[in-house]
């Protein structure tokens, strides 16, 4: 496994020009000062919750955004820098996207034939095609038949497998996947966990974008904590355990404390909206250790103890 | 924030509105200057092609076609108004008291609005203007008839909708009445919807009157309507007198398709939606 | 599979409906007919002094126009399922022959018009909502809000001084030739007087068609799947072939089949200009002089045409797209 990341993302940020009131115009940041790292056979985990624009993070490296979006900063891809159409070559068969839903599916065409895409440039005939989607299916639990399955039939499960088929076939280095887990009963989601570490196994680089920690502290390596349209921490995934010592941020620290296993202790106050762009620190009001230096710097991300954190008190 | 000089959907929105309506209420000035009598036969002047002296053209008995042309949109825009009010009160009442008291009652509207549309509008229209005896009357009330029902459903669906919010559910177990919540919640929230869909309705409305009228079911051969002078047109079409009939239709579909813009400017400033399109 | 048993369920539910509509229709069409000042003993005797009182007077009686108003609908009604529909005052014949006589010719007239604004309006309405925004989708919408503000019989009376009277390309009115036997006919005679009213009627009929599918197509090219293909390096052209009008069929050829009932109003207008023999022509002929038998019978047989419409579209639906397929599978 090498030590440099085969792609990653630095000071990257989205925003949005919208109408604010009447005819008066705002310009909404909904990500900033963003740094990502990924590794090949390593599941980062971009944990967050609501409404800190973790979603828009995937379709703003695809290259998909809205035209009212701006997308800022640099991306690398094996060490070299990367524009928006290089990504345009590289999605679909180096970076694939797992997106969040059977809604990504054309609700009129077989899934086997959409899935079949992904070996568009394969030169495989129609049969030899056929039967590598069927065994993908089968390598991921799904019966032949579902090959001719239109997508309203699969099941929240069942439709994450075959969106993972996708990047498999594909032979993807680098996958990005959005909000994986959200509606899939207990017994699913061991499943499709199992799924990504197994594809993680064999050699891909995965982005996981989730706002369940426990599905991330089941499978990921590292996790990156997203907090307002920007990353806290990144720690490894060992460290989000225990008494959380080894935890660098507090806004970490804090979540830790907050699951069910351990304190179940809340943090008080809010996450601040979307388009704040004061320039202390984003967490300062909820912030035990906040100084006065937090309320007008906005910290950088810094490495400390083979991780990074973005806090002037980082300790 | 970062502001820019740029027109986004908005400012166009407004300009376009003030704009438009402007056109119309030059139209309607116009019209109401011209008394009927200075469209005066003039027999040494019949038949002739538009020129500087008689823009639009003059007629078989000398008679200028311009003024004949805006005195026929002054009618038109007076018939276009009445019918798409009339229609847009329909509207609104049958789009309102549908979901309100929903069950048998908004069956009844859904099952109105098919009932309508499932009629040819041009035969549906030529029936009503038949039963209400023809002329000013009849059209007016075919017209209206006809134009009610795609505004009933935009008007019910944004009543669904309101109904279920919460401020209308705690109206209601505050133990208010129908008749209240209707004009205090429901009412102001259909206004835009209403706005939009009258002035909407209004550029369908001058187009069918003139188009029934051609037919001969509308307004009588006496009044100076639009629908008319194309009806006399026909006569002279053989006879190379084009002007006849070009003009007075093309200043007919720029009027409809004025007050069109207008109420798609409208519906952009009012739409919430366009917060996000620059 | 389609599940026969629901189908059958589905398509009776469906039935139902159309025939308690119907039912409303005759009724509202009757009271309409009911309410015209317009007297049918005059109407059909015409104004002439020749016919006294005492015979309008039995002419009355036998049409039963004496009767109470719910009689003579239930009598009327009972003749009308029996297909006695009246006979027209103005042809002298029974109205369903007047019909059926004039049915085939608007038929042409509409379908010729249906299939070219169908496919024109579908393509132009593809290209705009690819195009959204751009210079293309501005001329192509700009053109159809032109066309719905511009009525019907405007543009055939353009049509006509264009091509008849200044390029003298085509005569000027009838279907046929005057003084020549419906037998002598030719079939070239037919079709060179179908082109204009034709054509007319179907740029009229692309602006409905044309936007819808741009809507859909603008609709379509948001959607998340089509958002999944750009992100999976699909090209757009493998994207509008393979995606977009798979999914932008099925509306545009229902909202073609929904438009029957502008389309046979139009037809009204067109073949008026034209002096085209079809029952749009008839049914205002039938109208100024107070056929009212065959107005009646027109207008019913207007609905029935736009049900068939209807009818097709919600069929196709049904038979092509797999989830209301499904849907009515698991009901």
């Amino acid at each position: 496994m090498s030590n440099s990341p085969i792609f990653r993302v630095e000071d990257f940020g989205v925003s949005f020009s919208q109408y604010k009131k009447g005819t008066e115009r705002t310009e909404l940041h909904v990500i900033t000062n963003l740094d990502i790292e990924l590794y090949s056979g390593k599941i980062l985990a971009v944990v967050g919750s609501s409404g800190s624009g973790k979603s828009l993070l995937a379709h703003a490296i695809m290259g998909i955004l809205p035209y009212n979006a701006t997308v800022y900063g640099n991306m690398y891809y094996e060490g070299k820098l990367i524009n928006k159409e290089d990504i345009i070559k590289l999605r679909g068969q180096t970076i694939s996207l797992i997106p969040q839903s059977v809604n990504y599916l054309d609700p009129l065409l077989k899934v086997g034939k959409q899935v079949e895409t992904s070996l568009r440039f394969s030169g495989k005939s129609k049969e030899e095609k056929k039967k590598l989607v069927i065994e993908v299916f089968e390598k991921y639990g799904l019966k032949p038949e579902v090959y001719d399955y239109y997508p309203h039939q699969l099941s929240g499960g069942m439709a994450r497998r075959v969106l993972l088929s996708t990047a498999t076939l594909a032979n993807s280095k680098i996958i990005i996947a959005d909000e994986p887990t959200p509606g899939l009963d207990e017994a699913s989601l061991e499943e499709v966990l199992t799924d990504f570490r197994r594809i993680t196994d064999e050699g891909a680089a995965v982005l996981m974008i989730t706002h369940d920690i426990n599905a991330a502290k089941k499978i990921a390596d590292n996790i990156a904590i997203f907090y307002a349209g920007s990353t806290l921490e990144v720690a490894k995934i060992e460290e989000m355990s225990g008494d959380g010592s080894k935890l660098r941020h507090p806004y970490t620290k804090a979540l830790l404390a907050a699951m069910p296993d351990n304190e179940f202790k809340p943090i008080p106050g809010v996450q601040p909206m979307p388009g704040d762009l004061r320039d202390g620190c984003l967490f300062y009001e909820r912030c035990p250790i906040c100084t006065d230096i937090c309320k007008t710097d906005r910290p950088s991300l810094q490495t400390l103890r083979e991780g990074k954190v973005r806090c002037h008190h980082a300790t | 924030m970062i502001k820019t000089k740029r027109l986004g959907v908005r400012e166009k929105a407004i300009i376009s509105a003030i704009f438009f309506s402007l056109i119309v209420v030059l139209i309607m000035i116009a019209g109401r200057l011209i008394p009927i009598e200075s469209i005066m036969t003039d027999l040494t002047n019949i038949n002739q092609a538009p020129s500087a002296d008689h823009l639009f053209g003059t007629d078989w008995v000398g008679r200028d076609m311009l003024l004949r042309t805006l005195k026929g949109l002054n009618l038109s825009i007076w018939v276009g108004l009445l019918c798409s009010l009339t229609s847009s009160l329909i509207a609104v009442v049958l789009g309102i008291i549908g979901p309100i008291f929903g069950g048998v009652v908004d069956e009844a509207v859904a099952w109105l609005v098919d009932l309508v549309m499932s009629i040819p509008h041009t035969i549906l229209v030529i029936l009503i203007s038949i039963a209400f005896g023809g002329g000013f009357k009849g059209i007016v009330i075919g017209v209206a008839a006809t134009h009610w029902t795609s505004l009933t459903r935009v008007i019910r669906a944004e009543t669904i909708q309101t109904m279920e919010s919460e401020y209308v559910k705690t109206a209601y177990k505050f133990g208010k009445s129908k008749i209240t919540v209707c004009i205090t919640h429901l009412l102001p929230h259909v206004i835009p919807q209403l706005v939009v869909g009258t002035i909407l309705v209004f550029p369908h409305a001058i187009i069918h009157e003139a188009s029934v009228t051609f037919l001969g079911f509308g307004l009588p051969p006496h009044e100076p309507a639009i629908g008319v002078i194309l009806a006399e047109s026909m006569k002279y079409l053989t006879s190379g007198q084009w002007w006849l009939a070009f003009f007075p239709g093309l200043t007919l579909i720029a009027l409809s398709l004025v007050v069109s813009q207008l109420g798609n400017s409208l519906q952009r400033i009012f739409d919430p939606a366009t917060a996000y399109k620059i | 599979m389609l599940n026969s048993k629901s189908a059958v369920s589905y398509a009776s539910k469906k039935l139902l409906r159309l025939v308690i509509l119907y039912l409303a229709v005759m009724i509202l069409t009757f009271t309409l007919v009911q309410m015209s000042p317009i007297d049918p003993v005059t109407a059909y005797v015409g104004t002439s002094t020749k016919v006294g009182a005492e015979q309008r007077a039995l002419i009355a009686e036998k049409w039963g126009l004496n009767e109470p108003p719910l009689t003579r609908f239930f009598s009327w009604f009972t003749n009308m399922i029996q297909g006695d529909w009246g006979e027209s005052f103005i042809y002298r014949r029974p109205v369903m022959d007047v019909i059926g006589q004039k049915f085939g010719s608007s038929v042409a007239l509409m379908v010729v018009a249906w299939f070219l604004s169908g496919i024109i309006g579908f393509a132009l309405g593809i290209l705009a909502g690819v195009k959204k925004g751009k210079l293309a989708d501005k001329l192509i919408t700009g053109y159809c809000h032109i066309l719905i503000s511009t009525p019907t019989f405007w543009l055939g009376i353009l049509v006509i001084i264009v091509f008849c009277v200044n390029l003298g390309w085509f005569p000027v009115g009838l279907s046929v030739p005057i003084g020549t036997l419906a037998s002598e006919v030719s079939i070239m005679d037919k079709i060179s007087h179908m082109i204009l009213p034709a054509l007319t009627l179907s740029v009229v009929g692309i602006a409905s068609i044309c936007l819808h599918t741009r809507e859909k197509t603008i609709e379509i090219m948001e959607s998340d799947y089509v958002l999944f293909a750009h992100a999976r390096g699909e090209s757009n052209y493998s994207i509008i072939r393979k995606h977009l009008l798979r999914n932008v069929s099925l509306p545009a050829i229902t909202v073609q089949f929904l438009s029957f009932s502008e389309l046979f109003g139009g037809a009204v207008f067109v073949e008026q200009v034209f002096s085209y023999p079809g029952l749009g022509n008839a049914a205002v002929l039938a109208g100024l002089r107070g056929d009212m038998p065959l107005l009646m019978g027109i207008t019913l047989i207007s609905v029935l045409f736009v049900f068939v419409g209807n009818a097709i579209a919600d069929i196709l639906y049904f038979v092509i797209d797999p989830r209301i397929r499904e849907g009515a599978h698991e009901k």
